[in-house]
């Protein structure tokens, strides 16, 4: 019952800062400007990339053993620009061992393109993210609100949209919101 | 003026493209509205079925009934006043919910948490994986015909949440995982009553195999239907029990151990085929391994404090109130304005009841988390339920739904 080598107490196995490195060289010898630095905090490997670049970036790292997608999601760093982040969050399974990728796009130009042809479960988060932030993924077979009402304006997520904003529909007038007569 | 009712406008961006309207194969196509409100979706979930005779040649999920925007109200309370929103997006694994959100937010702050906390934790935890597949099973076999499971699978359930109770106050939604440990320890009696659960468990998990493996109508049922291979599962972000059933053996618990699953002897229960009898089979026999976690977990439970010191992040406790200036201050600054956590981003990935709950927690320096994510793992795996079940009976997929276990809190959340 010993724990396996590369276990810490209370965390999880990333490549380490010498590992995260050598990743971004390989990676920036491949294609000088797809990284934009790399980060190495809280035992969370991360590295920042081109947004124009996630697909060769992803495909390298895919091709190295993080086959796996655990989680795509979004973020907005309001009030910095580029203010909204997209998060591929990778796992090799093999290894065990877990690196992020971000990519920030601005609010005025949000796309990217889409990873769904290399991770089908990719579907439902991107669709999300775009629900959620209003990024849209190009590529993206069937691109529309997954969450949210349909005819929904506005991305909720993100942190300039207001809490409490929504009209509160009584009896009176229900018929008034989106999505009532669905 | 558009012949679409105003409903079918709204939704016109939800494409039939992939329903070949006209002829199937040898009979006409027909799609059907399935849901929401609909016993066998578990939950408030749509799907737009089509159908050729009585097989099923496509299905798209419609999601987003419950969604409660429990990830934006989170961004609005401090960091300890989040945790019984986060708890209630899968409302039947409401200990991962607050473990994935209070270990990112411990890993941000740098907490260690004393080791008693973290059996306390690992005991409630495996006690709720419990909880959850006693629902799943129950309800499953309800959907089955089973009418009999539902009640006796709810009568250990029943156990389960007076345990919660008399450790938490709470039968649901328990708030019981604080951030740095947990809230209380366990009562005197608590004990006791644990280890006479633990005592009786296997032996009705036996019973439910009797009812279950020995019924032809439910093996004709599971059996050979609906399999998926690992590798499109793995494609899809299929984690938990439905992974597993394929043959993957992956779990995080042992694969990247948190909160001292090191320290106990389990065994990961996995399939051979990937069918709907491979994924009872496995959730079934995952009821054995959580009693054995508990068991350890209760017989070795360390000595010591349940919840980190650091009157920074945690109360003090409610003695020192009466005697102390500087806990009555820190008790008045926890309560109204929380503590700050320097700036960061944290993922934190646990193994639930139905695969990977990552909680994703980014920390602006302020006393309010500035994003909160939880990849659900039902909502990832709901994806899934279109290749599963393509071509097979109506029928069918409504056990391969069962067998999914979504709970539509976490899908929408």
């Amino acid at each position: 019952m010993s724990p396996p080598v590369a276990a810490r107490r209370g965390g999880w196995p990333v490549p380490d800062p010498g590992g995260l490195e050598a990743i971004a060289q390989a990676l920036r010898e491949a294609d000088p400007d797809c990284i934009l630095g790399t980060t190495h905090v809280n035992g969370r490997a991360e590295i920042q990339i081109e947004p124009s670049r996630n697909v060769p970036v992803l495909e390298w790292l895919r091709d190295r053993g993080y086959t796996f997608l655990a989680s795509l999601h979004g973020v907005d760093y309001y009030p910095h620009e580029p203010r909204l982040g997209v998060i591929y969050e990778l796992l090799d399974m093999r290894e065990v061992d877990r690196v992020s990728v971000k990519a920030r796009v601005s609010t005025d130009d949000a796309r990217i393109a889409s990873v769904t042809f290399m991770w089908p479960g990719a579907d439902f988060q991107e669709r999300e993210v775009y629900d959620m932030f209003g990024v849209e993924f190009e590529g993206h077979p069937d691109l529309r609100r997954i969450l949210m009402p349909e005819d929904y304006e506005g991305f909720p997520q993100r942190r300039d949209f207001p809490t409490g904003g929504e009209p509160v529909l009584f009896t009176h007038n229900e018929t008034d919101g989106y999505g009532a007569d669905r | 003026m558009s012949l679409l009712s105003d409903h079918r406008k709204r939704e016109e961006s939800v494409t039939f493209s992939s329903e070949p309207a006209g002829m199937g194969e040898t009979h006409e196509l027909l799609t059907l509205n399935f849901g929401p409100h609909h016993p066998a979706t578990h939950g408030v979930l749509r799907l737009l079925v089509t159908l050729e005779g009585e097989v099923l040649r496509d299905v798209k999920p419609i999601i987003g009934y419950v969604h409660t925007g429990i990830e934006k109200t989170a961004e609005d309370k401090s960091y300890w006043k989040a945790i019984p929103v986060v708890e209630r997006m899968d409302y039947l694994a409401y200990y991962f919910n607050a473990m994935a959100y209070c270990g990112a937010v411990e890993t941000l702050l740098g907490l260690e948490v004393p080791p008693r906390a973290q059996y306390l934790r690992v005991i409630h935890l495996e006690l709720n994986r419990i909880m959850s597949h006693l629902v799943w099973l129950g309800t499953s076999a309800l959907d089955l015909g089973a009418m009999s499971m539902f009640w006796y699978c709810f009568r250990e359930r029943e156990t389960i949440l007076d345990l919660f109770e008399m450790s938490s106050g709470q039968r649901m939604h328990t708030r019981y995982i604080q951030i740095g440990g947990v809230i209380e320890d366990i009562p005197a009696g608590f004990a006791r009553k644990l280890q006479a659960f633990l005592d009786e468990m296997p032996r009705r998990a036996d019973q439910y195999a009797d009812l279950l493996e020995k019924n032809e109508i439910l093996l004709g049922r599971l059996r050979d239907t609906c399999p998926l291979d690992a590798e499109t599962l793995l494609g899809l972000g299929v984690t938990g029990p439905l992974l597993r059933a394929a043959g993957v053996p992956w779990d995080l618990r042992k694969a990247q151990p948190y909160s001292s699953y090191d320290q106990f002897d389990f065994k990961i229960p996995v399939g051979s085929v990937g069918d709907n009898y491979d994924r009872f089979r496995v959730r079934h026999a995952e009821l054995y391994e959580s009693v054995k976690i508990i068991q350890q977990a209760l017989n070795g439970l360390p000595e010591g404090p349940h919840i980190v010191d650091d009157r920074k992040v945690t109360l003090p406790p409610r003695h020192e109130l009466a005697t102390s200036m500087e806990a009555l201050i820190h008790h008045f600054k926890l309560v109204t304005e929380g503590f700050r956590v320097p700036e960061g981003e944290c993922y934190y990935p646990i193994e639930g009841p139905r695969g990977e709950y990552g909680c994703f927690v980014r920390a602006d320096g302020s006393a309010k988390p500035a994003r909160v994510h939880m990849r659900d793992p039902s909502f990832v795996n709901l994806q899934a339920t279109a290749p599963m079940v393509k071509d097979a009976y109506i029928a069918d997929f409504i056990a391969t739904l069962a067998m999914i276990d979504p709970v539509l809190g976490g899908v929408d959340r």
